[in-house]
């Protein structure tokens, strides 16, 4: 690890003004792919902003028709959440399966999404709950955020604060884990929502997290596993790695949207 | 059987230190004035290095010294050694290329070392090796196993088609005869994947130069401190044997990778004295994969002959075996002496040959790693068996069954002549355990919920205890195989044990504290086990093969026998008895036919104060050494049985049974063994479903952490059906046979059988991924689940 300044702002006003004045910064969330990184020396900051000591950045509500996290909730948290479970079972299952007890004690919400790590689970529960991500600036819906690896709509200084999820009637996550990192080789993420079905794959994609229209048309029309018969997607918009390539993962993609499906409908 | 004597399951007296956070491993060791080292390493594959320039790197904070290969040579300190020498068919020594502890104008693989940095922190020595400017004239690599003959690359200049040896076992001519009467014969060709280690602990160093006495100090994660210390000194030079302490404390798990001497205790030793502090490296994991020496790695074509009976006559193999860039400390037997002795298996097989060919690649050195060569041939064997009896159409079970040897001893044609051993016993235990005869019911029942049930038999043999001095002398080892042991009994009866064996997970403090208890009659916690300490324990080979118990607790047994004689003397004159008189039982010592006796604690303070018998008459003290040379390695042996479900969809393996029925012959401590066994279970599974190092074509490790190299997880095994038969073993005084690597050597046949036999065809390599099986099932053109 390279030396670097460590600042712990207690508000989220103090946190951007630090980001304002500070050069070659990086905000540190739960820090599970950040400190990991600095420690192999492929990262080294100047300035790390703690944003661990923001309360604001904390809590989960529900109002009305939509549950609200705070971005610097852990996973651990929002997978024994009360209000979770009881609102949207499937994110607080989703969370369940993120990583190991250390990750889910330490890793955020709010460093997920901004990371966009394209094996990463919430980007495809966003996408799929058609969440909206709340910054100190601005509203940003899911399907404008995610951009591609490691890519999103934030900008330089830019913090998430809370994202608010659409309470759908049914969902579920099927994730295929990769045997070694446990992150997600395919994740597949099914909402039924009052306006459609939304469908999105974390891990597949060689542009990362993204929606599959055709499962999304079929499923609106009829939201059962046998909907999905006969649609494939492409196998060159795949990732591919010694674990998996392309036609494996393309094939996978399938078959977790039909077990998300399969216990969406259970539920 | 006392309560902590030998076949007690004793808990293991360690496991409070290491559990509370108590052990102290190398890396808790901190000397005053302790400097770091951090080694500059080959980002390529092959290169020549043109220049190092160390100029920026030397004047930055904290930097003490930097050294590269001209340093070491400068100060004549020599390359690591292979102490095994293996001669070709021809004739010819293998062709050893230099190994220099720094790089001296080339590397050869990722990793490789280049200049070490010794600064005052191991950031800043971090930051001084970025500032090394490294002129590297890049040259073509070779990684691939089959291929490292053919390639235009040459990784050292002595082998200009990177072959270290050609090297053969077992009669050829015989074997040609028994294909050309063959009424069948299967064909198989394997890959045993390439392992990294990855002990929990990984490698650390500190070396220490007292210059007032001119001594020096290395803490080292060793399984074998004496032999460590007398590679240094006698071939690398570092220091003299006699000026050279080497401390292996805590070790945290080995499993061969710490057998070796490497360039970083060599470099800590002699850098030490450079700087005049001590110096410390710890390996970081990302260097650990790099640079522990790997293991597996061949590439097989085999051939089995069967007769009109279905009895196997005939076994041929030819494997290429990848050794890396450099000659690792033992590397040269693992796929030689470690292999092809082990090829008839459990089975009577008149005529075996085996052609192996060591190459070199621009890889990390290849080394033992549990089991070492004998889980290559045991997947070699128990792949072509299971094969062969499909083809025939028998059982494989009952194919085994039929083709086990029986009678002992038993010559093989390839050099082991088997001492002991009931194969059928242990079949048909497993076959019970494993409920064998419902199998067909539960496959039709998994078939039932689209998914595809396979069973897989492994009948395996290793040879253990290595072993006979004149016998491994005989086939090139640089040393004898023997081990030492010592036992001090102190004036209060309590007794010290130093031992040449050396402890990193086995449980030693406990199982051979269970043999003294169970020997001398005294408490167990009256029993301390030393070890690991040059200047406690006066030599020793240390800890690999499986040879703690059948030859580490051999030599403690024999030097208790000695102290039991003495102690009869110092009866006798205590007693005013003769010595003949004299009995040793229960812990006391008594005159025959009378109710005189001593307790062993009054001995020992008799022996001690020698107020009872004069000087001259018999010395006093009571304390014995003992070396013990075994008459021949040890052969445990047993059937594991694997089931697994295949999920088609997905292509995910789940080992739904396991069953090991082993002979480990006398068992001192079942828990402990028990343990070893799912260890090593664990392991092979690791190897047959998950595990495996894969190199780029540029010799890139694309396997260079654990978000790629998949090691085994609690969730990917099954609860273990352990049995036991035991036949004792003869060859040594405790009927041991050894267990630390059974379940390594047993576990990656059976996987792959099972997996085999659920996908109807035997197209599957190790590790056979989710993806690999997926792709199997395919081809096998198995019913899928409706999409």
């Amino acid at each position: 690890m390279y030396a670097f300044e460590y600042h712990r702002p207690t508000s989220v006003k103090e946190a951007a003004s630090l980001a304002g004045q500070a050069e070659d910064m990086k905000f540190l969330a739960g820090g599970h792919t950040l400190l990991p990184t600095m420690k192999l020396r492929l990262a080294g900051p100047a300035n790390l902003i703690d944003l661990g000591q923001i309360a604001e950045l904390r809590g989960i509500e529900r109002a009305g028709d939509a549950l609200t996290i705070g971005a610097m909730m852990k996973h651990g948290e929002v997978a024994n959440s009360a209000e979770v479970k009881q609102a949207v079972p499937a994110l607080a299952e989703m969370a369940e399966l993120i990583g190991d007890p250390h990750v889910r004690n330490r890793g955020t919400i709010g460093g997920s999404i901004a990371n966009n790590d394209p094996s990463a689970d919430y980007p495809a529960a966003c996408l799929a709950l058609n969440a909206t991500i709340v910054t100190n600036q601005r509203k940003i819906a899911a399907d404008d955020f995610f951009q591609g690896i490691f890519t999103t709509a934030l900008e330089e200084g830019e913090i998430i604060t809370h994202v608010s999820f659409p309470i759908p009637s049914q969902a579920a996550y099927a994730k295929f884990r990769n045997p070694a990192s446990r992150y997600a080789l395919v994740g597949v993420f099914v909402a039924k929502h009052a306006d459609g079905v939304r469908v999105a794959v974390t891990g597949a994609g060689s542009n990362g997290v993204f929606r599959v229209q055709e499962m999304e048309q079929a499923l609106s029309a009829n939201f059962t596993p046998d909907a999905l018969n006969g649609i494939v997607v492409a196998e060159d918009e795949m990732n591919s790695d010694i674990h998996a390539d392309a036609a494996y993962r393309a094939h996978l993609v399938g078959v977790m949207a039909r077990r998300a499906v399969e216990a969406a409908t259970r539920a | 059987m006392t309560a902590t004597g030998i076949g007690a399951p004793v808990r293991r007296k360690e496991d409070q230190r290491f559990v509370t956070g108590q052990g102290r491993y190398v890396d808790d060791f901190n000397r005053p004035g302790q400097a770091y080292a951090y080694f500059l390493r080959s980002p390529h594959a092959h290169a020549t290095i043109r220049s190092i320039d160390t100029g920026p790197a030397a004047i930055m904070p904290g930097v003490i010294a930097i050294f590269t290969g001209d340093d070491l040579a400068a100060d004549k300190i020599g390359g690591l050694i292979c102490g095994w020498m293996i001669h070709s068919k021809d004739g010819s020594p293998m062709k050893a290329g230099p190994h220099p502890a720094l790089a001296q104008g080339k590397v050869r693989y990722v990793g490789d070392h280049v200049a070490v940095v010794i600064a005052e922190t191991l950031a800043q020595a971090k930051d001084a090796a970025e500032a090394i400017v490294v002129d590297y004239d890049m040259l073509p690599a070779i990684a691939d196993t089959a291929q490292a003959t053919k390639a235009s690359v040459q990784v050292h200049e002595v082998s200009p088609d990177n072959t270290v040896f050609n090297w053969h076992l077992g009669n050829k001519d015989e074997t040609e005869a028994a294909f050309a009467r063959a009424k069948h014969v299967t064909t198989i060709d394997l890959v045993n994947n390439r392992l990294v280690p990855n002990a929990l602990e990984p490698r650390a160093a500190v070396g220490e130069y007292d210059p007032g006495t001119d001594n020096y100090t290395l803490y080292t994660t060793s399984q074998n401190p004496h032999v460590a210390r007398l590679v240094l000194s006698a071939f690398i030079g570092v220091a003299p044997e006699h000026k050279l302490r080497v401390i292996a404390p805590d070790v945290g798990g080995g499993f061969g990778s710490k057998i070796f001497i490497y360039a970083e205790e060599t470099v800590c030793v002699w850098a030490a004295k450079k700087v005049k502090r001590p110096v410390k490296w710890t390996s970081d994991r990302s260097e650990a994969f790099l640079s522990d020496a790997h293991g597996r790695d061949h590439v097989t074509h085999a051939e089995m002959a069967t007769d009109e009976n279905g009895k196997i006559i005939g076994l041929r193999v030819h494997t290429i075996a990848n050794l890396g860039a450099y000659l690792s400390t033992f590397s040269s037997s693992v796929p030689t002496y470690l292999y092809a002795p082990l090829l008839s298996g459990q089975y009577d097989i008149p005529a075996i040959y085996c052609e192996v060919d060591g190459v070199y690649t621009n890889t990390a050195p290849v080394d033992a790693y549990r089991g070492a060569g004998r889980p290559e041939a045991t997947f070699v064997v128990e792949r072509l068996v299971e094969k062969a009896a499909r083809e025939l159409g028998q059982d494989p079970a009952e194919f085994r069954r039929k083709n086990y040897i029986t009678q002992f001893p038993h010559a093989t044609p390839v050099i082991m002549t088997y001492d002991t051993g009931d194969y059928a016993a242990s079949l048909d235990k497993a076959l019970e355990l494993a409920d064998y005869k419902n199998f067909q019911q539960r496959k039709q029942d998994s078939a039932l919920r689209g998914k595809l049930r396979g069973i897989g038999f492994s009948s395996y043999i290793e040879a253990c205890g290595i072993a006979p001095s004149q016998a491994v002398g005989s086939l090139g080892a640089g040393v004898g195989l023997w081990e030492s042991a010592e036992v001090r009994v102190n004036p209060t009866g309590s007794v010290e044990v130093l031992t040449g064996s050396h402890s990193h997970g086995q449980g030693h403090e406990t199982t051979f504290a269970q043999l003294v208890s169970d020997r001398l009659g005294i408490p167990i916690d009256q029993v301390s086990i030393v070890h690991g300490d040059t200047d406690k324990v006066q030599f020793g080979m240390g800890t690999y093969g499986s040879r703690s118990g059948a030859v580490g607790m051999s030599a403690i047994a024999k030097a208790i026998d000695k102290v039991i004689a003495k102690g009869k003397k110092v009866a006798a004159h205590v007693l005013e008895a003769s010595e003949g008189d004299i009995e040793f039982k229960d812990g006391r010592f008594g005159v025959a036919g009378t109710d005189r006796s001593l307790a062993f604690g009054e001995v020992a303070l008799q022996a001690y104060i020698a107020h009872k018998f004069s000087g001259q008459d018999l010395e006093p003290g009571l304390k014995e050494g003992a070396f013990y040379d075994p008459t021949n390695f040890t052969f445990p042996a047993g059937v594991h049985i694997c089931e697994v479900e295949i999920d088609p969809d997905t292509g995910v393996t789940k080992i739904e049974r396991w069953t090991a029925v082993d002979d480990f012959g006398v068992i001192i401590n079942p828990m402990i063994v028990e343990g070893q066994v799912h260890g090593g279970i664990a392991q092979g599974v690791g190897q047959a479903l998950l595990e495996g190092a894969v190199y780029d074509q540029s010799g890139q490790l694309i396997t260079a952490s654990f978000n790629d190299y998949c090691m085994p997880r609690a969730i990917d095994l099954p609860s273990f059906q352990v049995g036991m038969t035991v036949t004792p073993c003869p060859s040594n005084p405790l009927g041991i046979k050894g267990c630390g690597e059974a379940g390594a050597i047993a576990a990656p046949p059976a996987v792959i059988n099972a997996i085999t036999d659920a996908l109807g065809h035997e197209d599957i390599a190790m590790p056979a991924t989710p993806q690999a099986v997926w792709r199997a099932a395919q081809k096998a053109n198995m019913p899928m689940a409706a999409e």
